[in-house]
């Protein structure tokens, strides 16, 4: 009996009784539905997080006042002032085979005013190589140098949202005047649109200023303790040689000896990059594991079925037989009915998760992505499920005697 | 070589064959010793009281079932040597069997049931399906194609069963009861089916229990206790085409 004509008439045995083939190849439709859906979620997240990731600059290093033992005690990182401008001017001058870029940041929290509106934001003291270790280009104008960070110049740069929300569409925002904090201060350029930060956070809902104007200006002191330094290494190879040649000369300017705790921790974003992808991939082999045990579950609703269809065609099977069917014929029969079964159940399956998966992207703008090795994979699962579903059912019906079955009632 | 009782070469050649069923510690003893032959052409019924070894008889001869002791040659080939596949491939290309229960797949057209023996021997669909047509016509229901067995009658059914037995041109038909579920009128035109066939130089092996129908082969056989008790030539032969016409016209 040659593949087509065994096709067709496990498609004829499978259409005769269609309640319950369909209950039969339930499991595996949930199944490969189930695992094409939820791959799809994992690996959309998994993109999305890695590239947020790559929005926060590449090559980035973090340093921040304060020990991890200090953390523990609760002095919260505002309080301790152990880096400084000169740290940053030291890192910047003395470790430039490793490091590109250093930008010393202070934060703020002000009120933004322009005409009648207003607005709350963040209000970020720094030096032109922040835009350059964050990898953020202008949107319009330009960026602040040496000098006006020498004078406490007056002039900021707006993020995108602040922009939005303080101008009308189209009118010119560099040039004009806003009040910082009641501060007076000139637009001098507007950033590039940043979007969302993986913790959801708005990145463009900011302003920068020289780092001198938010410290003297805006904050109100003399003192020249950096909040944190934001610093990009030559490469992402050079990133351990960036962290390990800052620590060292940190701990010599503070004079701290070599095995002694440093009063400053770094971290890079390949760390955390790396924690992010573990997350998500924890995630995902949790999903395709219960994944997979719904594919096993599935194949042994189609064993089961199988074998019911099996005993309950005994008859069919002797009739075959005397006709001149051989053993490997009824084998290849049911086999075929079977992997039959988990191929239409995964087809539909694969539709329903497709359906699912876009369903999601749109109701819950949920970034999934529906990746064609995946999906092929789960269908070539599903038709081997099926043919180890059937083979036990299918070899019980091979090995039927042939006055036996025919005697069955 | 042995000659059979109407001297062409024996299609069936059976030595002491034995069936013995264990049924637990209890054996049942359903043939015990059946010598025969049956030539070429040869129409031969089997009678006997029911329990007598007819149908194991003729499970044995369909290959179906395999003999306890003893040896049958089909076409002069030892059967009992031969695998499981081969027996199938035998049963396939030799051998047409009818059955008392017609034994039909259900909720299967005429037409797929008669092309059924021939899936099995790798012809292609266009063959099959104008083979099983020509055995349809032949058998009279070159009409009925696409009729389920639940859409036809008992008759008709058996005819169906007789075309597909017919349909890969086997050299021996075996027919177990094949009226026993049908009623006279309805047999004497299985019969004559039967008949025709025979003198297209088919070899037919029926079983029966009424005088009636075996009166149509030129042959009796009869078993008693699973032994042959007897084994003559029908004196008076029925030709069913007479009968039918006689009935016809009265
Ligand atoms: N599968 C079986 N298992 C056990 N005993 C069997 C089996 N088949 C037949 N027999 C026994 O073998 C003997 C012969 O049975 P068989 O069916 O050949 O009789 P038969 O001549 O065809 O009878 P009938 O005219 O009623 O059909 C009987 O005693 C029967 O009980
Ligand atoms: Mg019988």
């Amino acid at each position: 009996m040659n593949v087509l004509a065994s096709l067709r008439t496990a498609l004829r045995a499978l259409r005769k009784n269609k309640l319950r083939s369909l209950l039969a190849m339930l499991g595996i439709v949930i199944a490969v539905g189930a695992v094409v859906a939820t791959v799809s979620i994992g690996q959309g997240a998994q993109a999305k997080v890695a590239a947020q990731m790559e929005s926060l600059g590449s090559n980035l290093l973090m340093v921040l006042p304060g020990s991890v033992a200090m953390h523990g005690v609760a002095t919260g990182s505002g309080a301790t002032q152990t880096l400084n401008r000169d740290d940053a001017a030291a890192i910047e001058k003395e470790l430039t085979n490793s490091v590109a870029a250093v930008a010393p940041i202070n934060r703020t929290g002000a009120q933004i005013v322009y005409g009648d509106q207003n607005w709350f934001t963040q209000v970020q003291g720094t030096t032109a190589a922040y835009l350059q270790v964050r990898g953020w280009p202008l949107a319009q104008g330009e960026a602040f140098g040496r000098e006006e960070d020498a004078a406490a110049a007056k002039v900021c740069i707006l993020g995108k949202t602040v922009a939005d929300k303080l101008f009308v569409p189209g009118a010119p925002v560099v040039g004009e005047q806003i009040r910082v904090k009641h501060v007076p201060c000139k637009v001098i350029g507007v950033l590039a649109s940043k979007g969302q930060s993986s913790w959801g956070q708005d990145q463009d809902d900011v302003v920068l200023v020289p780092w001198s104007m938010a410290v003297r200006r805006l904050i109100g002191t003399q003192s020249d303790a950096v909040g944190q330094l934001m610093i990009s290494a030559r490469s992402p190879q050079m990133v351990d040689d960036a962290e390990r040649e800052i620590t060292a000369l940190l701990k010599q300017r503070h004079h701290l000896s070599e095995q002694a705790d440093p009063d400053f921790q770094i971290r890079n974003l390949a760390e955390m990059q790396d924690a992010a992808k573990q997350n998500t991939q924890t995630i995902a082999v949790l999903l395709g594991s219960v994944a997979l045990i719904s594919l096993v579950v599935g194949a042994i609703g189609i064993a089961n079925v199988m074998l019911v269809s099996v005993t309950e065609r005994t008859r069919e099977i002797g009739i075959r037989m005397a006709v001149g069917a051989r053993g490997r014929d009824v084998l290849f029969q049911f086999l075929t009915e079977a992997v039959v079964l988990a191929s239409v159940g995964g087809v539909i399956g694969l539709l329903i998760g497709i359906v699912t998966s876009k369903w999601m992207a749109i109701k819950f703008e949920w970034p999934t992505l529906l990746s064609p090795p995946v999906m092929l994979g789960t269908m070539l699962l599903a038709g081997f499920a099926g043919i180890v579903a059937g083979f036990y059912p299918a070899l019980r019906a091979s090995r039927l005697d042939p006055i036996d079955a025919l005697r069955f009632e | 070589m042995d000659r059979s009782s109407n001297g062409n070469a024996p299609v069936v050649q059976t030595r002491e064959l034995e069936k013995i069923y264990k049924m637990g510690d209890v054996e049942v003893r359903a043939l015990r010793g059946v010598s025969l032959s049956i030539g070429g052409g040869e129409f031969v019924a089997v009678m006997g009281a029911s329990g007598s070894g007819k149908s194991t008889f003729m499970n044995l001869i369909g290959c179906l079932d395999r003999p306890t002791r003893g040896s049958y040659l089909l076409n002069g080939e030892d059967v009992g040597r031969l695998s499981r596949d081969q027996l199938a491939r035998v049963r396939g290309r030799q051998i047409g069997f009818v059955f008392q229960g017609f034994n039909l797949l259900p909720r299967t057209t005429a037409i797929e049931n008669v092309e059924l023996p021939m899936l099995y021997q790798g012809i292609p669909a266009r063959e099959r399906h104008q083979r099983s047509s020509e055995a349809l016509a032949r058998v009279g229901l070159g009409d009925r194609l696409d009729h389920t067995p639940a859409q036809l009658s008992g008759g008709q059914q058996q005819r169906v069963a007789i075309a597909r037995a017919l349909v890969n041109r086997p050299t021996l038909l075996l027919a177990d009861e094949p009226t026993g579920n049908l009623d006279s009128r309805t047999s004497v035109e299985v019969m004559g089916i039967f008949q025709e066939l025979n003198d297209q130089g088919l070899t037919v092996l029926l079983v029966t229990h009424e005088a009636d129908i075996s009166d149509h082969a030129r042959r009796v056989v009869t078993f008693k206790d699973g032994l042959v008790l007897s084994d003559s030539r029908v004196e008076r032969r029925r030709i069913a085409r007479e009968e039918l016409l006689e009935e016809a016209t009265a």
